[in-house]
């Protein structure tokens, strides 16, 4: 019984894996992440960026209100740019803030919200990029808005005066 | 011209094949002796082979651009040793030089194994014929290194820029003869199933094949490594890429072989495994070669996306791997006595122990690397599988591992008392004191680093005391597994000191940080036979008030008009200082990035450690205890 029974299960596998790379092939390869509109926020778990607490995604995102999800990081150049615009966002308080500090070290992270300033009301720091890859995000600066646990707009790269002016619209 | 009779050689060469199983497969009923003309029908196989290779070879040093894939890959301004190693930068090239190898090696096989029993050198021969015949059609009919264009285009469309590199060069020929170089293993346990013939002697005449692959497969890989180290310019050795991951998992799957070939050689257990094994192997080349040569997934080895020639590849493959399954079960039997075989603390244990951990990183990489195709078929999701993935299923399985690794040599065959458990208990606790204070200095989880140095600086005292008690015992096996402890102390140490800036300067701008200041002090041109140079001058000024000045480089390749950023690294015996230098579009200033690396060329040492320890191997007639 037991000599027919692990030939059979070996041969079934490989026709399935070989099924699987036939079809397989028939796939386009190139890599996109898909766009997030409309879907829930994916959720994560991660530390916070000034202490080792563990910051969980559930506990943030609460309906009826606006989030904006911005991927950041000190080496980012872009990101430099569009600080100035968050910092006026920040002004606004139907709307939190919440950054991703990306792939980056505390020192030089918070030297540089020290001189720009800190538009936060949470940093948490993916510290291996993994959590963004789960946002779909294409790289850095990278931003969602969130209400009822949607991310309704996606902006890649810096944000500017614009998406200033049309964020501050819908949350109006 | 070249290319005609290269052409000709190569369909002259598939006639051979013919002619070779016929007089093999008459040779089976007739008498004891190998028939001489089968071994010179191989041995004209492989020339008419080479004489194809070299066809392709003087097409590309001539220019001759009327052949389509010199056309596509060639450029009469590239360096002639570009032009060389171009004929096997590509797709077509490339599959030439997998045929040349399996000839090869067939060939040798042939004329070593005088003293084997016939049947098992002619059965080995036949399933050999079966994989080079499948290449021979695979390589005329779906890529053809030799096709004709009319009219004679004028210039060639050139080699992509980042292939025209000395390590590039030599990186496939010796990969292959590792990869390729598992086929002899796979045929000659094929043969030695259907012949009864896995035994000590199987193995000891084996073993030789089995390390000339292992070397080959190390050094191939190391090679390919060093290029994307500082080729590719983001400054690390292994990106868990899919390209590199169908190098390494046929390499799991040849050093745990070895380690079952060592066992067998002196006691007939473990044949399962060692067959297994050698299919495996050879198995999981050929899917590598599948993965990335289809263009199911994407990678610098992809060459062309034709579905043809994966669908090609595909079939071939799974036939291959059905045979060698029908093959195992029906003449594959487990005759091992058991009783008095396995005490729990002996070598055999441990070397079991060894596979068992081998196969567990073997199907980590495995199911990383082919678990996205499987998701994205099913459910048509994309998902990309990274480093993170693999650290988190490796990291914790490397201690055990490595403790295990630190003091299975030690154990003696059969029946083992701890003798050295002293010394054992004294490097352990030294090992953990040591570790302990490096990592308490650095603002990184202390228990999990910690734990893993521990047991990397154990496995690196207990062999590098090895060397003082036994001597010139086991000097390889001694040298490949301090090799690996190094190996992996390199490894920990990069990852843990490494640092980083990324910015972007203009010239005469300087950057600062706690550690050191960048100055970007000048650019200047320079124009060579095949590219213009962007050189960035700059000099990094460190605490310790030591200066480095880096310079490293953009290159504007003129064919293909691609740009490539040459890293400049500064290497010394204790650290890496790395340095890109990226374009921006429509910008003054430029993106740089400033890596130090420590202990970077202790991993490559330790790498040629590990390979030298395999080659020395060669020359010992088996394992001692």
């Amino acid at each position: 019984m037991k000599s027919k029974f692990i030939p059979i299960i070996l041969i079934l596998f490989f026709l399935i894996t070989f099924v699987i790379f036939f079809k397989g092939l028939k796939n386009p390869n190139i890599y996109t992440p898909d766009v997030n509109l409309k879907k829930e926020v994916p959720s994560f778990k991660l530390k916070s960026f000034e202490n080792d607490s563990i910051v969980i995604s559930e506990k943030i995102f609460k309906d009826n209100d606006y989030y904006f999800m911005n991927i950041w990081a000190s080496w980012c150049i872009p990101c430099k740019k569009e600080h100035e615009f968050l910092m006026e966002l920040k002004k606004d308080d139907r709307i939190e803030l919440i950054g991703f500090n990306y792939k980056d070290n505390f020192t030089n992270a918070s030297s540089f919200l020290k001189d720009l300033g800190n538009p936060y009301d949470i940093i948490v720091s993916d510290k291996d990029g993994s959590v963004s890859i789960e946002w779909g995000a294409y790289g850095v600066p990278e931003s969602f808005l969130v209400y009822q646990n949607k991310i309704i707009k996606r902006f890649i790269g810096p944000i500017n005066e614009d998406n200033l002016l049309e964020i501050q619209k819908i949350i109006r | 011209m070249a290319s005609l009779i290269g052409s000709y050689s190569l369909g002259f060469g598939l006639f051979f094949s013919v002619f070779i199983i016929f007089f093999s497969v008459r040779n089976l009923r007739d008498t004891e002796i190998l028939d001489k003309k089968i071994v010179s029908f191989t041995f004209i196989q492989f020339f008419l082979v080479v004489i194809s290779f070299f066809g392709l070879i003087i097409s590309f040093i001539n220019s001759d651009f009327s052949n389509e894939t010199v056309f596509n890959h060639s450029h009469t301004t590239k360096p002639l040793f570009y032009k060389i190693s171009g004929t096997w930068g590509n797709h077509e090239g490339s599959l030439l030089l997998w045929l040349l190898v399996l000839t090869l090696f067939i060939t040798i096989f042939l004329f070593k194994s005088n003293h084997q029993p016939k049947k098992y050198r002619i059965f080995t021969l036949l399933f050999q014929q079966i994989i080079i015949i499948g290449f021979f059609i695979f390589l005329i009919k779906t890529s053809s290194p030799f096709n004709y264009i009319f009219p004679t285009p004028n210039e060639g469309l050139g080699l992509n820029p980042i292939l025209q590199d000395p390590a590039l060069a030599i990186h496939p020929p010796i990969l292959y003869l590792g990869y390729v170089g598992s086929s002899i293993i796979f045929s000659s346990a094929l043969a030695a199933m259907v012949t009864s013939y896995v035994t000590k002697e199987w193995a000891k005449h084996i073993k030789q094949w089995v390390l000339t692959s292992w070397v080959f497969l190390t050094l191939g890989i190391l090679i390919g490594s060093i290029w994307a180290y500082y080729e590719l310019g983001w400054g690390g050795f292994w990106f868990w890429d899919p390209v590199e991951n169908v190098s390494l998992m046929p390499w799991f799957a040849l050093t745990t072989l070895l380690h079952c070939i060592l066992v067998l050689e002196r006691k007939k257990i473990l044949t399962s495994w060692a067959i297994i094994l050698s299919i495996a192997t050879f198995a999981l080349s050929m899917s590598g070669t599948f993965l990335v040569r289809s263009g199911i997934l994407n990678s610098v080895h992809t060459f062309a996306n034709d579905p043809e020639r994966g669908l090609f590849i595909l079939i071939f493959l799974f036939t291959l791997i059905f045979l060698s399954i029908f093959i195992f079960i029906f003449f594959h039997s487990e005759k091992e006595k058991l009783e008095n075989n396995f005490f729990w603390l002996s070598k055999e244990t441990s070397i079991l122990v060894n596979n068992w951990f081998m196969m567990y990183f073997l199907s980590v990489v495995l199911i990383g690397t082919i678990y996205p195709i499987f998701l994205e078929v099913i459910t048509s999701n994309k998902i990309s599988v990274g480093p993170p993935f693999y650290n988190k299923l490796i990291l914790p399985f490397l201690i055990p591992f490595l403790v295990a690794m630190a003091i299975g040599p030690n154990l003696n065959w059969i029946k083992s008392d701890f003798k050295d458990k002293f010394y054992m208990t004294v490097f352990l606790i030294i090992s953990f004191l040591l570790s302990a204070l490096i990592i308490k200095k650095f603002d990184i989880n202390f228990l999990i680093n910690t734990i893993l140095v521990t047991s990397a600086f154990f496995l690196f005292f207990s062999t590098s005391r090895e060397f003082f008690v036994k001597r010139f015992k086991n000097l390889s096996q001694n040298i490949a597994h301090f090799g690996f402890s190094l190996l992996i102390l390199s490894i920990l140490f990069n990852n843990i000191f490494s640092n980083e800036v990324i910015t972007n300067l203009k010239i005469g701008e300087t950057f600062k940080t706690e550690k050191f200041t960048i100055n970007f002090e000048n650019i200047e041109q320079e124009d060579e036979k095949n590219f213009k140079a962007i050189i960035g001058k700059f000099n990094v000024q460190n605490l310790d008030g030591s200066l480095d000045i880096l310079n490293p480089e953009l290159r504007i390749y003129n064919q293909p008009n691609i740009i490539t950023s040459e890293a400049d690294i500064k290497t010394n015996f204790l650290t890496d200082k790395f340095m890109t230098m990226n374009y921006v579009q429509n910008q003054e200033y430029f993106n740089i990035r400033y890596q130090v690396k420590p202990f970077m060329i202790w991993i490559w040492i330790s790498v040629i450690l590990i390979s030298f320890g395999g080659f020395l191997s060669f020359f010992k007639k088996r394992y001692e205890i």
